[in-house]
């Protein structure tokens, strides 16, 4: 794996890959059972709503309270990770963190490098960049794993492989690594582990997120059910976390209602099997651990989002998936159709502050806005509101400074236009009136097409009279008025 | 100007005017749902702990190494890899050498560097302390240390767990309170609550990913 890994070329812009996607039935009965379960053992894992509502609330506001602090923050936790003997580095673009993540594999001549799951590694794209560099990056998690033997991106962004089933899975191990073809999902996980234990030998630098990181004791907490995380970061000679600068956290304990959040939302689990709180390097007289440990906390878009005050609450999420468990959307489309490293509802909400709206300006329209991502999220954003607001930063004029990085894709001059006049329509009396009396007198002159809408609906044609006028009669018959 | 200071100076423009919000955790959100009374401590850890495939056992002070033994011989396996300078250990080796077992005990006494081959395949099991349990979350405690190494609770196929049942808990937050954890934490830190497992395929469940495939927690009943 010398050369560069090549990624999935998404072809068409979202509605295409919308409209294919819904022509898979395969693809959207494995979503359709997937996030049907998800949602099942979410309910089930918060049985007492008082419980719930009081544990989001209190989730919302701890986040709320590290991001009114959060260069304070940042700067405590470097103070407190340097203490404890770990290297921090900053990065305001993804180039930055993967040179970066380069240059400490490259003091150490590293050559191999086994990941644990990290989305902030995804939106670098860092198993291309070191692929181009002759380094192999590998994807440790099962789901990963599998996804990236595929040349393929995650679809969720917990359950990376839920796009495919046993069958291509067992393909999959046949053709990249001789396996025997297999419908036991025990026996594929068995060529996973057999395969992977290897390269958590061999490999030179360990690479994983962080989920939070805790300002008061220096510390980094992973959570993960397969033991690759714990893999990555402790059987490597170099242990490197990144993590974008919004998962700090004031205090210890305000990890224990996220945690529960966490892993309740995501997976219905009470906790997952491990929690890993790593707060330095191996110590001299310790027997194994990674002998540095460097964090790097990446930019990327985040200050923007932060720059605008309800913008900023896009900051809140702790990468649950919950949003995209519940939404009709995602669960009808799947993951890839969004064509970014974050899909589904919070996927609208915080890729175009990564890669500015011009980019996705489809998705914040892709929405219901039935509410049901902002009912479930844990930590209380309310994603429908600023999908709202995404959708209006998308129709500005440039010329009226869209506060979104690369707002004001969709504006469009007529659509401006006609929307000035429904306005001026509507907020005086006597040209509402003017118009209405138009309107039933030449009902007969409604155009019979009118644009897509005629394609599957009849034209709309007016009444024979305004419901104004009816009321007026109405009211005059009962009071002589 | 450095990424650093172009990220912080960012933050601190976005916070212009605006002040810090008060620190109101409300620890009862936390505590109040997840507390039992001691006698049923054990039970609700025993009973989360198998509902994700463990195996938990009661046994008297003493004679924990025995129920070691016998775990091990029913499986057939080879070694199990303990620590030695730790109390438990020295127990174990007492045991062993006393009671002349044929199973080969290996000491994690060296750095991993220096055995990586023999930890990483030819180790059928382990067995570690723990300082202390969580019967909300069914969970253990453990803080690796230079005398049990990290890797201990991770490589083998079969992790062995002693849990004294006094050092089982509530919750995370009485653990953490109890211990002063924010004074200070170990290098490495972990909840275990079972063995590893992923539902990455099909989200069909299996055990034993990439760390252990059974886990086996002893309770010690001490008085």
């Amino acid at each position: 794996m010398s050369q560069r890994i090549p990624v999935t070329e998404l072809t068409g812009d979202f509605r295409q890959r919308a409209e294919d996607a819904l022509g898979d039935d395969q693809l959207r009965t494995n979503f359709r059972t997937a996030m049907d379960s998800l949602m099942t053992k979410r309910a089930d894992a918060f049985p007492d709503e008082e419980e719930r509502e009081g544990l989001r609330e209190l989730g919302n506001r701890i986040k709320a309270r590290a991001l009114s602090r959060l260069p304070d923050l940042l700067e405590q936790l470097e103070t407190r990770l340097t203490e404890n003997g770990v290297q921090v580095h900053w990065a305001e673009t993804v180039e930055e963190a993967n040179r970066l993540v380069h240059g400490i594999i490259e003091r150490r001549q590293g050559s191999r490098v086994v990941k644990g799951k990290s989305m902030v590694s995804e939106e670098m794209e860092m198993n291309a960049y070191l692929a181009e560099r002759g380094i192999e990056s590998l994807e440790s998690d099962m789901g990963e794993y599998i996804v990236q033997l595929d040349d393929e991106k995650p679809s969720h962004i917990i359950m990376p492989a839920i796009h495919k089933n046993r069958r291509q899975v067992s393909r999959l191990f046949h053709d990249h690594l001789g396996e025997p073809e297999t419908d036991d999902v025990n026996e594929l996980i068995r060529i996973g582990r057999r395969t992977l234990r290897r390269k958590f030998m061999d490999a030179d630098v360990g690479v994983s997120g962080v989920n939070f990181a805790i300002a008061e004791t220096g510390t980094l907490l992973l959570v993960e059910n397969e033991g690759n995380g714990r893999m990555s970061t402790t059987a490597p000679p170099v242990h490197i976390a990144v993590t974008g600068i919004e998962k700090v956290v004031q205090n210890l304990r305000d990890v224990v209602p996220l945690l529960s959040l966490l892993t309740r939302s995501a997976l219905g689990q009470p906790i997952t099997t491990y929690v890993n709180l790593i707060s330095g390097p191996r110590k001299p007289e310790e027997l194994d651990g990674p002998e540095e440990v460097h964090l790097v906390l990446l930019d990327n878009g985040r200050t923007g989002a932060f720059a605008d005050a309800q913008m900023r609450q896009t900051l809140n999420c702790i990468r649950c998936g919950a949003c995209m468990n519940h939404c009709p959307v995602y669960t009808r489309v799947g993951g890839h159709t969004y064509g970014e490293v974050y899909p589904g509802p919070i996927g609208k909400i915080v890729t175009p502050h990564m890669v500015g709206l011009h980019k996705v300006p489809d998705h914040p329209s892709a929405s219901s806005l039935c509410g049901a991502c902002g009912e479930v999220c844990p930590v209380k954003i309310p994603i429908p509101e600023l999908l709202q607001r995404l959708r209006q930063e998308n129709v500005k004029n440039p010329d009226e400074a869209p506060k979104v990085k690369d707002g004001g894709a969709k504006y469009s001059r007529s659509e401006r236009l006609v929307w000035g006049l429904w306005q001026q329509l509507n907020t005086r009396p006597l040209l509402y009136r003017l118009f209405l009396w138009g309107a039933t007198r030449f009902r007969k002159l409604t155009p019979a097409k009118a644009g897509p809408w005629t394609d599957n609906h009849t034209a709309p044609v007016p009444a024979r009279r305004s419901l104004h006028d009816l009321a007026k009669d109405h009211l005059a018959r009962q009071g002589g008025r | 100007m450095s990424a650093r200071s172009n990220i912080l100076n960012k933050l601190r423009a976005g916070l212009a005017g605006a002040t810090p919000r008060p620190d109101d955790f409300d620890e009862r959100l936390v505590t109040e749902p997840w507390q039992y009374p001691p006698e049923e401590r054990i039970a609700r850890l025993q009973n989360l702990m198998e509902a994700v495939q463990t195996e938990v056992h009661s046994v008297r002070g003493e004679d924990w190494p025995e129920t070691v033994a016998g775990l091990l011989a029913r499986r057939n396996l080879n070694n199990l890899l303990y620590a030695p300078e730790t109390g438990h250990g020295t127990q174990l080796g007492d045991y062993w050498r006393s009671t002349e077992q044929a199973i080969e005990l290996l000491a994690y006494d060296r750095p991993v560097e220096d055995w990586k081959d023999t930890l990483f395949w030819s180790v059928d099991a382990s067995i570690t302390g723990t300082v202390g349990g969580i019967a909300a979350t069914g969970s253990l405690v453990l803080w690796p240390d230079r005398h049990e190494p990290r890797l201990m609770s991770l490589l083998p196929p079969l992790h062995i767990a002693l849990l004294r049942a006094s050092q089982i808990e509530d919750n995370l937050y009485t653990m953490m309170q109890r211990h002063n954890w924010s004074s200070g934490l170990p290098t490495n830190a972990l909840l275990i609550s079972g063995p590893s497992k992923t539902a990455d395929i099909e989200q069909v469940l299996a055990y034993g990913a990439h760390g252990p495939k059974e886990l086996v927690v002893l309770v010690i009943e001490d008085e």
